[in-house]
């Protein structure tokens, strides 16, 4: 065998045997312990330098009328399907409360008219989801920063929790989901950012079902996972660690990162 | 007995065996005759070479962590808000009356049957209804929040190695003698083309620099798909967006720069492809070796340093 047909056997060797390696690499490599720090260490970066060129009140672009969208696509939970859910819609959301507790000096609860009582805010967005699609929409609401000038936050509280009406597993497998309320926070920054509302109208309507009725959280300099629909409770704290999965939210539960702003 | 010798014996020869070839192939010619004269020539500087490898990683970490974020919605759109109905291109899948899938690929107007590739592939035997397959995402089964780890992990490496680059092409020379584009580069392109099409590569003195399609293929892909992938990635976060709005206004909507950072992805598997044909079909060893050590053997070259 001529020397030069042993390197291209040697070559052809190291291609296949490298390819082999990398393939059965990228399906085990994703499920090694240490790997999912490792990726994760970036979205400290990453927020950060977001953070640095979007300030505290860079705000997200608005649209005018004619940009939203024919229909605002729901995804998600289409309806939370729980029994005090039901009530809530049959009789139009008339005892919906929500509260604000936790690190605050005025703990509240709200009801819905009192919420479109208050100042409100009307602002033409684009909901980005993690999926990868877009939508606009017209959304009003109360800005969170109001209900939280209300509650007067005390020292240390770093973090807004939102409580959801929506159950994302089913334990007992009726086909209904009963436990895992879906939950997310947000921090001081987000929370008190102009555009970031409880919202209870989408294109001039209360809020349908589908879409978080009666109230869902806007932020819209962060994607669809980070505004949590059928929203029930505010808690204000320091650290979210002790609450559920200790992630922050329902899906960085799943994994997902706890910056929503990529 | 025999049998259990058998790993002991081949453990200790192979690394042997595969370090002489692996210095056999760094440091032989790409003339076979092993007593002619050889003219080395050094081509590439260490920072090209390790920025090279470093970017050949990256870009495939990236691309396939990029098709399975692609997979979490299989549709591409133009503007602002996503017009469902009307995509510019979606993978899919239909359930046959017997109940398997179809993959379909639609473009425009043209739909195509893809099964097994496209809109529908089987995942560890299973059929799925996926947009890219398994074996070319990372990773392989359909995880969007770890595709996007890897993503916006490599994305960081990605900018850190072209600023590097750069830099350093800037500093060396290496951008004003060998990628910025020439007058004549556009002038010489119709003959170059020609000559690349009959697989007639530079030979002695003129192998020593880069070709004008060289020029202009490493400019566009460096300088212009480098900055608009990038670009378009952060057009889809919705955070830098608030902070620069300008980026959705050049690209003309965060679905057109989701569309346009797609293209850019497949424009690089392009490039990578042609590039992996070109090095094999202009000479490989010597290609590859050159990427590795920095030197090229000039076939031929009197004028060729001798070492």
């Amino acid at each position: 065998m001529s020397s030069a047909a042993t390197r291209r056997g040697f070559l052809v060797r190291v291609v296949a045997g490298v390819s082999t390696l990398a393939l059965a690499g990228c399906n085990s490599v994703s499920q090694q312990p240490w790997i999912d720090p490792l990726l994760r260490s970036a979205e400290a970066l990453t927020k950060r330098v977001q953070r640095l060129f979007g300030g505290s009140h860079a705000l997200a672009q608005e649209f005018t009328k004619a940009d939203i969208a024919p229909t605002f696509r729901a995804n998600g939970t289409l309806d939370p399907g729980t029994a005090a859910y039901r009530n809530h819609v049959a009789n139009g959301f008339k005892d919906w409360r929500i509260t604000v507790t936790g690190l605050v000096e005025h703990p509240l609860s709200i009801s819905l008219d009192q919420l479109r009582a208050m100042p409100s805010r009307t602002q033409i967005t684009r909901h980005d989801c993690v999926e990868g699609w877009s939508c606009i929409g017209e959304w009003k609401g109360t800005q969170l920063q109001l209900i939280l000038a209300l509650a007067k936050p005390k020292e240390g509280a770093r973090y807004v929790v939102a409580r959801c009406a929506d159950p994302m597993t089913d334990t007992d497998g009726d086909g209904v989901n009963d436990s895992d309320f879906y939950y997310e926070s947000l921090d001081m920054v987000e929370a008190t950012h102009p555009q970031t509302i409880l919202a209870y109208e989408l294109n001039g309507q209360p809020l349908p079902v589908a879409n978080g009725a009666p109230v869902r959280i806007r932020a819209e300099r962060q994607l669809g996972y980070k505004q949590p629909k059928y929203v029930m409770a505010i808690e204000v704290v320091d650290d979210y660690s002790k609450i559920a999965g200790g992630k922050g939210g329902y899906w960085e539960d799943q994994g997902y990162n706890w910056w929503g702003g990529i | 007995m025999a049998v259990a010798n058998e790993p002991a014996r081949t453990s200790t020869k192979r690394p042997i065996a595969i370090w002489a070839a692996i210095k056999e192939f760094l440091t032989y010619g790409a003339n076979s005759d092993p007593d002619a004269p050889r003219h080395w020539f050094y081509r590439h500087r260490l920072f090209i070479r390790i920025t090279h490898w470093s970017n050949a990683i990256v870009l495939c970490v990236m691309l396939m962590s990029g098709l399975q974020i692609f997979n979490a919605h299989s549709a591409l759109y133009w503007g602002q808000g996503a017009d469902f109905d009307h995509p510019i291109l979606s993978l899919t899948a239909m359930q046959n009356d017997d109940g398997t899938l179809k993959g379909i690929t639609q473009i425009g107007p043209w739909h195509f049957d893809t099964t097994g590739f496209l809109g529908a592939s089987r995942v560890d035997g299973q059929w799925n209804v996926r947009g890219f397959p398994s074996w070319a995402t990372i990773p392989g089964p359909q995880w969007l929040a770890m595709g996007r780890l890897w993503h916006f992990f490599f994305a960081w490496l990605f900018v850190t190695n072209g600023a590097i680059f750069a830099a350093f092409a800037f500093a060396s020379g290496h951008f004003r003698r060998d990628l910025e584009p020439k007058a004549s580069d556009f002038t010489r392109l119709p003959a170059e083309i020609v000559h690349h099409a009959k697989l007639q590569f530079p030979k002695g003195e003129a192998a020593k620099s880069y070709n004008g399609i060289q020029r202009l293929t490493y400019f566009t892909v460096i300088f212009i798909l480098g900055p608009l992938v990038v670009l378009t990635g952060l057009t889809m976060s919705p955070t830098m967006d608030a902070a620069f709005p300008f980026l959705p206004w050049i690209f003309m909507g965060r679905q057109s720069a989701r569309t346009i950072h797609f293209i850019c992805a497949f424009s690089f598997l392009a490039f990578f492809i042609v590039h992996i044909v070109m090095v094999v079909l202009s000479g490989s060893w010597n290609n590859i070796r050159s990427m590795i050590t920095g030197n090229y053997e000039i076939e031929g070259a009197p004028g060729g340093q001798h070492e």
